[in-house]
């Protein structure tokens, strides 16, 4: 079987990486910038709510309903989006997937494409295979074109050039765009307008994701801000749609749970600026061919798992993210996937759904097990369980290998404040931190868990002592 | 060889999960709402609002501008002094136009949102996406309390569009700017 393309090829482990990411402290500022910020407006959105729980507990009924009957919905969504002018296709994986996005582009002779940010096709790697096939993707949604620009990798679900900066976006566009352009975040965004107006205008045919669609009605909805999206999903002729089979929610009334639940947990706004709805094909409006096609790439695999499966609830919300003290650390990149941060430490390694390639199986140890993705998750997917699940099937994949030990103790360290302040009196840290990212030795308490040596040591500084230094 | 469709629908059943129990919807379905909710919620977008008696006399500013009117717009908004701009209108006559007047389908108080249906008075999606100014009228009674009602008065089936504020993008180091792709001033006139 081909590899799946949602963790990127030849990406070090996550202890690795995550070393490397440390000793970026621009990044670093970066992101403790950009994650301080909408931490405290998202409380602010979610504090303005007296049913924020109540709201919870139904989208992750919903959700558990819908990979209940996974099966029936989508017969059933594949038939409303049928029945109202559409075309349906299904993809096991990446490379099928890609396949079909590429066919229909050459079918409408199209060499360019205009797409809205989605997590979908960043997963199975669709503008690396449209460009193979002669087909450029170009990317509309302001921070991805940051990263395509920079020929950069993504590091946020919702904002992937997160770990940029204004000046050095400015930067990347004045090279890329050949424009003059300062650094106000409104004269970057004007450039971006400026550059990307005529390609709406002309470009034939679009690429989109989906946060959701409607089974009982075929409805699709893309939540977004900045109006590429409904550029992207009114004016070619033609739209693909690209969609993990799990977006589904069964009726059209399940739809007032999640655009409540969704805005205030990405964006920290009351709704989005821009959600555009539509079923299938309408006459004399927006694209008059319509293409849903519908991705597996590991998600039965995952659905398999009793525990796991809850992953598949994820609404890409990105709130996990934006409270993880190890993702605030390291950065996005480390992760070695499009999914990174909490989310990604449990839905990537299952995607790939093998315990024995390094990288994936080193991500479930990519967390303190502080719990705080948890408290934010607007589905309610107790991450910390999966991960510590995870964990257990890395071990039992791979057998207790002197890694899996050295990351589990660490990551048991981190997680209680008490046993690692002991741990740092006890004056051993400096050995266990070093600084060629290689653990010498465990200090107490976790040498009790393993007497092996010169293992890869998870991290440079701890996040402990980070986390209250910064964020005190 | 199985199609994908069949593959992946086997490998569903496969995994046996267990049925789901029945959702409770123990959040609120309705909410305060009101004009006043609504206008101040809009504002908080950065969008321009108005309580007006009556739409006519609001629209004087628009003189000697070029507006789109869609198919629907009553005859009294009209008002003279506008290029009022109909259909049929191409890409490039919507791009080059000052701006779109237009009515709505439905307003949530809770939220500061307007939704567009297509219908009377809203057009096709591309006539209130190109023009870079977008003046809305909402009526009192449009306007839903909360995004559960207002869903409940939409149409699934049609276009649909929800505004809540300009263009904006929280892109550059998390912080919302206004003004990217889509119109970069949202005016939005109450009509009591
Ligand atoms: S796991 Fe939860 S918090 Fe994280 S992105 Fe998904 S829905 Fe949002």
């Amino acid at each position: 079987m081909a590899r799946n393309p949602v963790t990127w090829l030849g990406s070090p482990t996550f202890p690795k990486a995550a070393h490397k990411a440390l000793a970026d402290t621009q990044l670093r500022q970066n992101l403790r910038k950009a994650t301080g910020t909408i931490r405290a407006r998202r409380a602010a959105a979610v504090i303005e709510m007296n049913d924020w729980e109540q709201l919870r507990v139904a989208g992750e009924q919903i959700k558990d309903d819908v990979l209940a009957r996974l099966d029936t919905l989508l017969v059933q969504l594949e038939e409303s989006v049928t029945a109202r002018g559409g075309v349906v296709h299904w993809a096991r994986d990446a490379a099928e997937a890609n396949q079909i996005v590429l066919d229909l582009c050459r079918e409408e002779n199209a060499n360019e494409v205009v797409k809205v940010k989605s997590m979908a096709t960043a997963e199975i790697g669709l503008n690396e295979a449209l460009e193979a096939g002669g087909v450029h993707a170009i990317e509309t949604d302001l921070a991805e074109l940051i990263v395509q620009l920079g020929d950069d990798r993504p590091s946020h679900i919702l904002v992937p050039a997160i770990h940029r900066n204004r000046s050095e976006i400015r930067e990347i566009f004045q090279r890329r765009m050949g424009v003059e352009v300062s650094d106000e975040p409104a004269d970057l965004a004007e450039a971006a307008r400026v550059y990307l107006r005529q390609k709406f205008l002309t470009t034939k045919v679009a690429v989109s994701g989906a946060n959701f669609a409607v089974a009982d009605t075929g409805s699709i909805v893309v939540l977004e801000s900045e109006g590429n999206g409904r550029m992207c999903l009114t004016l070619p002729e033609t739209l693909i749609t690209v969609m993990g089979i799990e977006k589904l929610v069964p009726t059209w009334q399940d739809l007032e749970v999640f655009l409540q639940l969704l805005p205030r947990s990405s964006t920290a706004e009351r709704m989005n600026p821009y959600t555009s709805v539509w079923t299938g094909v309408t006459p004399g409006d927006g694209p008059q061919k319509f293409h849903l096609v519908l991705i597996d790439n590991g998600r039965t695999a995952t659905l398999e798992d009793s525990i796991g499966r809850q992953a598949l609830r994820c609404i890409r919300c990105s709130a996990c993210l934006n409270v993880c003290p190890v993702y605030e650390r390291t950065g996005g990149q480390s992760y070695g996937s499009v999914y990174p941060g909490p989310i990604g430490a449990i839905l990537t390694p299952q995607l790939v759904g093998d315990m024995h390639d390094p990288q994936a199986a080193s991500l479930p140890y990519a967390s303190s097990l502080c719990g705080a993705c948890f408290e934010v998750c607007p589905v309610r997917i107790d991450i910390p369980s999966v991960l510590t699940h995870l964990r257990a099937e890395v071990v039992e994949a791979k057998g207790r290998t002197a890694e899996s030990i050295a990351m589990a103790a660490a990551a048991w360290m981190f997680r209680e404040a008490s046993r690692y302040e002991k741990a740092q009196k006890a004056g051993a840290l400096a050995r266990f931190l070093a600084r060629d990212g290689r653990i010498t030795s465990l200090p107490w308490p976790g040498s009790k868990w393993t007497s092996s040596r010169d293992v890869p040591a998870p991290s440079a500084e701890s996040f402990r002592s980070w986390w209250r230094k910064n964020r005190g | 060889m199985a199609s994908a469709r069949e593959e992946i629908l086997a490998r569903i059943r496969n995994a046996k999960v267990p049925a789901a129990p029945q959702v409770v919807r123990g959040y609120n379905r309705k909410g305060p709402g009101g004009v006043e909710m609504f206008a101040e919620r809009v504002a908080d977008y950065r969008a321009i609002v108005h309580t007006v008696s009556g739409v006519p006399e609001a629209l004087a500013p628009l003189k000697g501008k070029r507006i789109v009117a869609p198919q629907g717009v009553p005859q009294e908004w009209l008002i003279d002094g506008v290029t009022w701009l109909h259909e049929p209108l191409s890409i490039e006559d919507l791009d080059r136009a000052d701006g779109v007047l237009t009515g709505c389908a439905v307003a949530i108080a809770d939220t500061g949102t307007i939704v567009l249906d297509g219908g009377e008075a809203q057009g096709r999606r591309a006539l209130t996406l190109l023009p870079d100014y977008h003046l809305c009228v909402v009526r009192a009674d449009q306007i839903a309390a909360s995004v559960p009602e207002a869903l409940e008065r939409l149409e699934s089936t049609r276009p649909l569009t929800f505004i809540s504020g300009p263009s904006a993008t929280s892109d550059i180091e998390l912080n919302r700017v206004e003004g990217v792709h889509g119109p970069r001033t949202l005016e939005v006139l109450i009509v009591t």
